[in-house]
C-alpha cells in the first residue's frame, strides 16, 4: 500500500477551517492508538517489577523497584524458554522451507506448462484453501498416533508443509511472467529447471518475502495444533507455553509477564523492522489467524 | 528436438513438478476430509479400536445436544458483539488515518501492532488488565465512579470481554484492508461529487466512498465472520469455556469432544458442520465479489 503520490490540498480544506477539526481528529487517533498499545506497555512495565507491584492499585509505568534483570534472567536461563523459542523457530523455518519447495514447482507447472489433470489439480487447490486445520485435525491426529509420531517436530509441521494458498499465490504471480521471455530462454537452450531457477525465482522474490512473513507469523502464533500434538516440555513451542499460566504455574507475576514479553517480542520486533512487508504479508489472505 | 518431443518432455517435467504437492494435498486434505466424513457415520473413539457404523446418529445427536445448541448460541452472540465493531471501527479509523498527512504511517504501525503480536501471550496481559479485583480497567472505571465489572467470572459478561480482546487484535488488520480499498478510489470522483454539491464529509462518504468501497467492505465482512467463527485461543487460555459454559464457543466444543473426551465420531460430525459454515461464507464472498464490483 503505497501512500498516495502527491498530497494535493484536499478540497474540503478550502471551505472549512482545517486546524480545529484536523487537530481533534489527530488527537482522537492518538488516544485510540494509546489504547491499542497500552497492553504492550503494561506487559513490559510489569515484566520489570517485583510480583507484589504488578497488581498494585496505583499503577506506574516506571517500576518503583526494578526487578527486570532478575525476571528476565529467570525466564531465559532458569525456565526452559530458550528451548521453547528454539522449538518455535525450528517448526516455523521447517514449515516455511518445505512450503516453498513444494509450492513453487507446482505453481510453475500450473501456470506455464500444459499437462493433463492440471484443471483438476488447480480446482482442488482452490477448494482446499477454504479447509481450515480445525476440520482435518482429527484424522491427522489419529494418523500421527497410529504411526507413533505424536510429540515430534514432524507432527508439529506435517499439516502445514503443503500450502495450497502458496500454490495459488505463486501460480497467479507466475502467470504474469511474459511467455516470450520463457520461449526465448528455451530457444537459447535453457532447460526448464534453469528457467525456474534463473528467471522465475528471482522475479518471485517479493511474493516469496510476503508469503514467508505470512507463514512465519501464522505458525509462530498458532496455539491450536501444538496444543493437540505436543505432550512434553521439550517440544513445547513458545506460544503453547502460555497455556501453562492458565493454572497457577508461576506465582511470580513479574516473571510471568517477562515470559509473555519474551514470547511476543520476536514477531513484534521483526514487524517494527519490516513494517511494509509485514502489513502486506499478514493481510495477504484477508483472514486473520 | 522436434516440437512434439519437446512438448512430451515438458509434460513429463510438469508431472514431476506437481508430484510432491499433489501427494501432500492428498495426504493432508483429501484423505482426511474423506476420513472425517466416514468417521462422522461411526461411533469411533480413540480409546477403543472397536467401532460401529451408526448412520446419521451423530448428526441427530448434534441437533438434540444441549452443548451444541449452547456453543452455537454463544458463537452467534459473540459474533453479534464482535462484527459491528470489527467493521465500523476499522472503517472509521481507515478514513480518519487516510486524511492524516504527517502521522499516517506512525498511526498505521501503532494500530497494526496487536495483529502481529502473539494472542496467546497478550491474552494473559488482558486477563490482568481485566482482573476484577486489581485490574487497571476496573481501577480506571472506579475513579470515574463506575462500579467495576467481573469480566471473566460473570456468565453474562464473559462474551463481551472476549469480544473486546478480539476487537483489539483485529481492528488494525481490517483497517489496513479498508485503507487499501480507500487508496484505490480515484481522487477525481471526490472532485466531481464536490462540484455536484456533495461537499460535506457525510455526503462525500455516502455518494463516493461507500459505493466505491463495496467489494472491500464485502470482503472484510465475510473474512471477519470467518474469524469470529474461529474464536479459540483466548477461550482456551482465559476461560476454558467457563463460567458455567457461558463462553464455550463452537470450535472449543469441537476441540473438547475430539481431544479431551476422544469422541472422534461425534467430533467429526461437528467438524463437518464447521466446514459447511466456512463454505457458505466462501460462497457468499465468491458470489458477491463478482457481482458487486463498481469499478
Amino acid at each position: 500500500m503505497a501512500d498516495l503520490a502527491a498530497p494535493t490540498p484536499h478540497w474540503s480544506d478550502r471551505i472549512r477551517p482545517k486546524s480545529l477539526r484536523g487537530l481533534l481528529g489527530t488527537l482522537l487517533l492518538f488516544l485510540g492508538a494509546w489504547v491499542m498499545v497500552f497492553p504492550f506497555i503494561w506487559m513490559i512495565s510489569s515484566s520489570l517489577k517485583p510480583t507484589d507491584e504488578v497488581y498494585d492499585s496505583d499503577f506506574t509505568i516506571i517500576p518503583k523497584t526494578f526487578k527486570g534483570w532478575e525476571n528476565y534472567y529467570a525466564v531465559i536461563f532458569e525456565q526452559p524458554y530458550l528451548i521453547f523459542l528454539m522449538n518455535s523457530l525450528i517448526v516455523c523455518i521447517g514449515i516455511l522451507v518445505i512450503q516453498l519447495l513444494t509450492a513453487i514447482p507446482a505453481a510453475y507447472a500450473l501456470a506455464k506448462l500444459k499437462f493433463k489433470g492440471s484443471t483438476i489439480l488447480f480446482g482442488t487447490v482452490i477448494a482446499a484453501i477454504t479447509i481450515p486445520i480445525n476440520v482435518t485435525s482429527i484424522p491427522l491426529y489419529i494418523g500421527l498416533v497410529k504411526v507413533g509420531l505424536l510429540d515430534t517436530y514432524f507432527a508439529m509441521m506435517f499439516p502445514f508443509i503443503v500450502s495450497v494458498f502458496a500454490i495459488f499465490l505463486f501460480r497467479q504471480f507466475f502467470r504474469g511472467f511474459p511467455d516470450s521471455i520463457i520461449q526465448a530462454a528455451r530457444v537459447d537452450g535453457f532447460s526448464e529447471i534453469e528457467i525456474i531457477l534463473r528467471l522465475i525465482l528471482p522475479s518471485a522474490v517479493p511474493a516469496m518475502a510476503a508469503f514467508s512473513v505470512f507463514s512465519f507469523v501464522a505458525h509462530w502464533n498458532d496455539l491450536y495444533w501444538p496444543l493437540i500434538v505436543v505432550q512434553s516440555q521439550d517440544k513445547m513451542t513458545a506460544t503453547l507455553s502460555m497455556m501453562q499460566y492458565q493454572s497457577a504455574f508461576d506465582t511470580d507475576y513479574g516473571r510471568t509477564y517477562a515470559s509473555a514479553t519474551v514470547v511476543t517480542a520476536p514477531m513484534v520486533i521483526a514487524f517494527l523492522f519490516a513494517r511494509r512487508l509485514f502489513i502486506r504479508g499478514i493481510t495477504m489472505t484477508g483472514v486473520k489467524g | 528436438m522436434t516440437s512434439s518431443t519437446l512438448q512430451c518432455a515438458q509434460t513429463r517435467l510438469a508431472y514431476w513438478l506437481v508430484l510432491p504437492a499433489t501427494v501432500l494435498i492428498l495426504a493432508i486434505y483429501i484423505i482426511p476430509i474423506l476420513f472425517v466424513f466416514a468417521a462422522s457415520l461411526t461411533d469411533y473413539t480413540l480409546v477403543s479400536d472397536y467401532y460401529e457404523f451408526v448412520g446419521i446418529e451423530n448428526y441427530r445427536k448434534m441437533f438434540e445436544d444441549e452443548a451444541f445448541a449452547n456453543a452455537l448460541g454463544n458463537t452467534f452472540f459473540y459474533a453479534l458483539l464482535f462484527l459491528p465493531g470489527a467493521f465500523i471501527i476499522s472503517l472509521v479509523l481507515a478514513i480518519a488515518i487516510q486524511e492524516q498527512k504527517q502521522f499516517r504511517s506512525l498511526l498505521e504501525v501503532l494500530y497494526f501492532l496487536p495483529v502481529t503480536s502473539t494472542l496467546a501471550a497478550m491474552a494473559l496481559v488482558w486477563a490482568a488488565l481485566m482482573d476484577s479485583g486489581q485490574g487497571v480497567i476496573n481501577g480506571t472505571l472506579e475513579t470515574f465512579g463506575i462500579p467495576g465489572v467481573n469480566w471473566f467470572g460473570n456468565e453474562n459478561v464473559v462474551l463481551y470481554s472476549l469480544a473486546i480482546i478480539s476487537l483489539w487484535s483485529i481492528i488494525g488488520f481490517n483497517m489496513v484492508l479498508f485503507l487499501a480499498g480507500l487508496t484505490a478510489i480515484p481522487q477525481n470522483l471526490y472532485e466531481a461529487a464536490a462540484m455536484d454539491g456533495a461537499d460535506h464529509p457525510i455526503d462525500k462518504f455516502f455518494r463516493v466512498t461507500w459505493p466505491m468501497l463495496g467489494p472491500t467492505a464485502m470482503f472484510v465482512a465475510v473474512t471477519s465472520s470467518i474469524t469470529a467463527f474461529k474464536l479459540f485461543d483466548t477461550v482456551a487460555i482465559l476461560t476454558q469455556g467457563g463460567p458455567d459454559r457461558a463462553s464455550e464457543v463452537f470450535l472449543y466444543l469441537a476441540f473438547l469432544e475430539g481431544f479431551e473426551y476422544f469422541n472422534m465420531g461425534y467430533s467429526a460430525a461437528l467438524s463437518l458442520f464447521f466446514l459447511v459454515i466456512i463454505f457458505i461464507f466462501a460462497l457468499i464472498q465468491a458470489l458477491f465479489t463478482d457481482r458487486n464490483v463498481h469499478y
